[in-house]
């Protein structure tokens, strides 16, 4: 498919040739988006075969994604891609809340309440970057047969197989897959051929996302404004990006005309009011951004399955899309890893179904939240935020309720049936079942590039036997270095916990058994 | 969830006490008065800081308005 008009370009691709043999492949990822990149990507480390079709021939330019969590950093550093990332992103740590007339913030806050872990807690990277990263490092992959310019145009389930139709450049052929990921974005073409629902609401709301390159450097903050005098009664926002970028957001409210609201001479006095008259800068890319908050009622439908902005949609508040995205991706690969090497049962795909949506459910709840912090729809609820902003200059008690948009933090899953229950009796602080590992100093590297993506048994001195499909990770061997990994998970001597190889820990025992750690590794399997 | 909620009278001096809420309001206009309302509720919920009485007392104010809602 040629360029889209609509749509500017970043970075040209080669479009991939037509394939002349017809096979059939384990798994086709439709979207080469981050989500969709993030999925081949894992899917081929694991040393699976794996066909991407992205529509365009392009990574797109525009305004999309910047916030990228630690959480994402995470996922992307098991994948080998975190550190360029980082060298090229932004890591900002001070957050300021504005509100009317005061030049003074209402407070300010730090951002990163763990330290001592190997990534920050956030960092500003154009979109575009991360997907041109997580190519260059699936092009390094054996198994990977990236097609660009190739769009699906049809799908029809079969029995143990998907079959696509999919049109490049003129010609059109048919690809059958026993897996189908679709990370083909919000305006899914796989779910409106499957006639699939996507409930939710749209809020009236628009926002002008004007990114702007400035030369001055200013503090390295993201500034909040609650009610701003360059935008009365809305709200806005300003955001570093790497480049000198900037990205400036302005609530627009509902009833706008879109079109007008791009015209740099509408944009420009906003740009002055909020940066002062003599600002120089040259715009970037200026677009209305209207959102939604929604999901699927299943993102399992068989041997189809959903992952990122294609099963789910949230405000942009909280930087919970891409990142949310991200989290399904690493939460769907190892799974469906082990059910093509045929060590779970194909059911444990419904583990992905129940987790992703845990996710995304409390991801629309957040935002959900934010946008009514930021948007009072009553004159009650308007003094309620009103009376928040104004106590918290002075008292901290009122700081928490502020809501410019809950970040990103990954999602704990307690109630899974992948997880085995903490021992009756036992005590524990640290890391519990159901959550995500936390980093900390090891020896002298960081306790999850040991992890990786397998089934580790994390120990401090456990002597004992485990079962095969575990590797050991024993902190008592570091000595010193250790520490706070110890620390943080709750290790006493000989005690141990299991985690899955998306680092979600599955299982604790202060006295670890054999046969303890095998029924919970046939659980965390999808076997019990 | 009520139980958590005190609705016996706990208050020495009653009328000092309302005259006080009343005088709150004093010389402030109608949306200045919503906004000191939200204020003095905010800044005694904190002050309890316990959900479940919040909650209840949440419920009870709702309650005297619209039954069963
Ligand atoms: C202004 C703005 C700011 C944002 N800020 C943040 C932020 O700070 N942090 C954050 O986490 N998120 C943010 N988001 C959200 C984030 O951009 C999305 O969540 C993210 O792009 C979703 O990734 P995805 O891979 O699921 O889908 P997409 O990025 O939409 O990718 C979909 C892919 O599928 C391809 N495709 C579509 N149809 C077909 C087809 N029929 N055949 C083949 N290929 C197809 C497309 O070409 C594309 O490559 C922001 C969004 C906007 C608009």
């Amino acid at each position: 498919m040629a360029n889209a008009p609509s749509i500017p370009v970043w970075k040209k691709l080669d479009a991939g040739p037509v394939p002349t043999t017809t096979r059939r492949h384990p798994v086709v990822v439709v979207g080469a988006g981050p989500v969709g990149l993030t999925v081949a990507l894992d899917l081929a480390r694991y040393g699976h075969p794996v066909v991407v079709l992205g529509k365009f021939d392009f990574i797109a330019a525009g305004s999309k994604a910047i916030c990228f969590s630690k959480r994402t950093l995470d996922i992307w550093g098991r994948l080998g891609v975190a550190r360029p990332m980082i060298d090229k992103g932004v890591i900002w740590n001070v957050g300021k809340v504005f509100w009317g007339d005061a030049t003074e913030p209402v407070y300010q806050f730090d951002m990163l309440p763990v330290k001592n872990q190997q990534h920050p807690g956030f960092i500003n990277l154009q979109q575009y970057y991360a997907e041109d990263l997580l190519l260059a490092a699936l092009k390094e992959c054996p198994g990977a047969d990236i097609r660009f310019g190739h769009d699906v145009t049809g799908l029809r389930q079969q029995s143990g197989q998907v079959e696509l139709d999919v049109a490049s450049g003129g010609s059109a052929y048919t690809l059958a897959a026993e897996y189908v990921i679709a990370c083909d974005g919000n305006k899914s073409r796989i779910r409106d051929l499957m006639r699939l629902d996507f409930d939710g609401r749209v809020f009236e709301e628009n926002f002008l996302i004007a990114d702007i390159k400035i030369e001055e450097s200013r503090p390295l903050e993201r500034w909040f404004w609650f009610d701003p005098p360059f935008n009365r009664g809305q709200s806005a926002l300003l955001h570093k990006q790497p480049d000198n970028v900037w990205r400036l957001d302005f609530q627009l409210g509902w009833n706008v005309d879109r079109q007008a609201c791009t015209d740099p001479a509408f944009v420009d006095p906003l740009v002055r009011g909020m940066l002062g008259p003599d600002i120089r800068y040259a715009p970037e890319w200026y677009s209305v951004y209207t959102f939604q908050c929604r999901r699927m009622k299943r993102f399992v439908h068989d041997r189809v399955i959903f992952a990122g902005d294609s099963a789910h949609l949230v405000s942009p508040f909280g930087a919970r899309g891409c990142n949310g995205g991200v989290a399904d991706a690493d939460n769907l690969v190892w799974k469906l890893d082990l059910i093509l090497r045929g060590e779970a049962p194909a059911t444990l795909l419904e583990t992905y179904n129940d987790e992703a949506i845990t996710t995304a459910d409390e991801n629309i709840l957040n935002s959900s939240r934010s946008t009514d912090f930021l948007t009072p729809k009553t004159p009650a609820s308007r003094a309620l935020r009103d009376a928040v902003l104004s106590l918290a200059r002075h008292h901290p008690f009122a700081r928490p309720f502020v809501n410019s948009g809950r970040l990103s933090t990954p999602v704990s899953y307690p109630q899974s049936p992948l997880v085995t229950a903490d021992v009756p009796g036992e005590t524990w602080a640290g890391v519990a079942p159901g959550s995500p590992a936390l980093d900390a100093p090891l020896g002298s590297g960081w306790l999850l590039d040991r992890l990786g993506g397998r089934f580790v048994l994390l120990t401090n001195g456990y002597r004992g036997e485990w079962p095969p499909g575990v590797d050991l990770v024993d902190l008592a061997d570091e000595g010193t270095g250790a520490a706070l990994a110890i620390e943080r998970f709750d290790l006493t001597p000989g005690a141990a916990c299991l985690l899955r190889p998306d680092q979600y820990v599955a299982a604790r025992w202060r006295r670890p058994t054999r046969g303890a750690i095998e029924a919970a590794l046939s659980r965390a399997r999808g076997l019990v | 969830m009520t139980d958590a909620l005190k609705t016996e009278p706990n208050i020495l001096r009653p009328d000092e006490v309302y005259a006080r809420l009343v005088g709150l309001h004093e010389g402030l206009s109608d949306e200045e008065s919503h906004r000191a309302s939200a204020a003095l509720v905010l800044l005694l919920a904190n002050h309890i800081g316990d959900e479940a009485v919040i909650f209840a007392a949440i419920a009870a104010a709702r309650r005297q308005l619209r039954p069963g809602t």
